[in-house]
């Protein structure tokens, strides 16, 4: 049996994949609907849509809680029920969430990861008439400040903080990738007329009790804008926690997945291949790969985050959200541990997952420290040591993952 | 349409409705209050910070971005 734990690009392409090969697959995800961050259960994917159906079973809504290497099994945790699921083979494919670098603030209801914005109102909140101005980095403002455009959104400005120089060394780049530039083309027609800058950023949010407007600067120009809601983007970091808290080296695990869509479709069809036994079949997917690889790498050095980002956080800016510890307090500690055990900083329920690496991007600090849960659960899932009771998904198969 | 009761309130949504979108949608910005007293609301709208946490039919620490809504689904903020 292989488990595959992620139901985003990766994770369908891996387990769509190992299908092929004749191997029997059980697909795991946090989300309600498979598709991951991007694709968000949307039908009209053909992946998605190949993928439900496909027949291989997914247990969505599902967490994973722990990992026993030993035993090779996976704590889980569902909708009031928990359970140990076994794997022979074990494919990550935990995707990314968005990194998040502190700014004064940044803590008011309003504003949001620019994915998350999508993702709510992809999900029904009402954007139509609302004042929404998007800072940060990358293509992603681009592509949810035309969504917003299209769902009837005022997006006020759009504020790129690499220069323009640098987004013009991405143009022959991007002619590699004619389906980008499409994807491109019909971006700029949905966001014409709104206002892009470039080597520009959000310094602060201000409101009372939550957002009303955005300070924002390019150069020596520094203004206002007035918003109901703020996206800030400043790229992706993955999801390692499942992965560190495996130890090194472990055996029958393979990991796909980078934050860029078809990177990580095509390692996830890598890994589904390995994980199916057959390594042989990967040969094919090297061209892919590869340029898979150059489109992603040339958006990291386009859009590589500028100096100035680290010192928009002011000593009274909160910077773990869970504990609310701010920017000076951290600042008076040389590494995490000392911070963590002093002021709780990335001891609350997110665990670290939003302020781990912002505190990476301020202080260079090393963050990675996996324990188990890796994830907050119930008690009673801690304690639970049977097997996934089959009925959990409706999906007659999934009484054989046990087995 | 699904109905929901937020904080006793009756509001109408579409089904589907994922209910961190519904509570925004209705005019909801205080989620929970930080340890010092702060207002706060979504943040990451994936399931990985949460801030968007919210009492479900009695069960509290609900990500509500994570949740979609339910006919007579009970939610305090």
């Amino acid at each position: 049996m292989i488990v595959v734990v992620g139901a985003g690009p990766a994770g369908i392409a891996a387990a769509l994949r190992a299908q092929e090969c004749g191997a029997r697959v059980t697909v795991i995800d946090d989300n309600p609907n498979p598709g991951g961050q991007i694709w968000r259960g949307d039908d009209e994917n053909s992946w998605v849509a190949r993928f439900r159906s496909s027949g291989i079973p997914l247990l969505s809504s599902t967490r994973v809680v722990a990992v026993d290497v030993e035993a090779r099994s996976l704590l889980v945790e569902t909708d009031g029920v928990s359970g140990r699921l076994s794997w022979k083979k074990l494919v990550l494919a935990t995707g990314s969430r968005e990194l998040f670098l502190p700014f004064p603030g940044w803590t008011l209801p309003g504003v949001f990861g620019v994915g998350g914005l999508q993702a709510l109102a992809k999900t029904g909140l009402p954007v139509a008439g609302k004042r929404i101005v998007l800072g940060g980095t990358g293509p992603l403002l681009l592509a949810v400040g035309a969504y917003l455009r299209q769902h009837g959104a005022d997006v006020k400005l759009i504020a790129e903080q690499a220069n323009i120089q640098s987004l013009a060394g991405f143009a022959p780049e991007l002619l590699r990738h004619p389906r980008k530039v499409l994807q491109g083309a019909s971006l700029q027609w949905a966001i014409a007329g709104t206002p892009y800058r470039t080597g520009c950023w959000i310094d602060s949010a201000e409101g009372v009790n939550k957002l009303e407007r955005v300070t924002v600067r390019s150069g020596r120009d520094i203004w206002t804008e007035d918003c109901d809601y703020a996206g800030v983007a400043w790229g992706l970091t993955p999801n390692t926690e499942l992965l560190e808290s495996l130890g090194p080296e472990p055996e029958d695990v393979y990991v796909a997945g980078s934050g860029e869509v078809d990177l990580s479709f095509v390692e996830g069809e890598i890994a589904g291949l390995n994980a199916a036994g057959y390594p042989e079949r990967t040969v094919l997917l090297a061209p892919k790969l590869e340029k898979a690889r150059g489109f992603a790498a040339a958006l990291a050095t386009t859009f590589a985050l500028r100096d100035e980002l680290r010192h928009l956080a002011k000593p009274d800016t909160i910077v773990c959200r869970c504990e609310d510890v701010t920017y000076g307090e951290l600042r008076k500690f040389t590494s995490f541990r000392a911070a963590k055990l002093q002021t709780r900083c990335g001891m609350g329920p997110c665990q670290g997952r939003i302020c781990g690496p912002a505190n990476e991007f301020l202080f260079g600090w090393e963050t990675g420290t996996v324990r188990p849960p890796v994830f907050p659960a119930k008690i009673a899932t801690l304690f639970s040591d049977a097997p996934l009771p089959a009925d959990t998904t409706g999906q007659p198969d999934t009484k054989e993952i046990t087995s | 349409m699904t109905r929901i009761s937020i904080n006793g309130h009756q509001v109408s949504v579409p089904p589907g409705t994922m209910l961190a979108s519904a509570l925004l949608g209705s005019g909801a910005f205080r989620f929970r209050n930080s340890v010092s007293g702060e207002p706060r609301a979504p943040l990451c709208g994936m399931g990985v910070c949460f801030e968007c946490r919210v009492t479900v039919d009695g069960h509290p620490h609900a990500r509500s971005c994570q949740v979609p809504v339910r006919e007579g689904m009970e939610v305090n903020t």
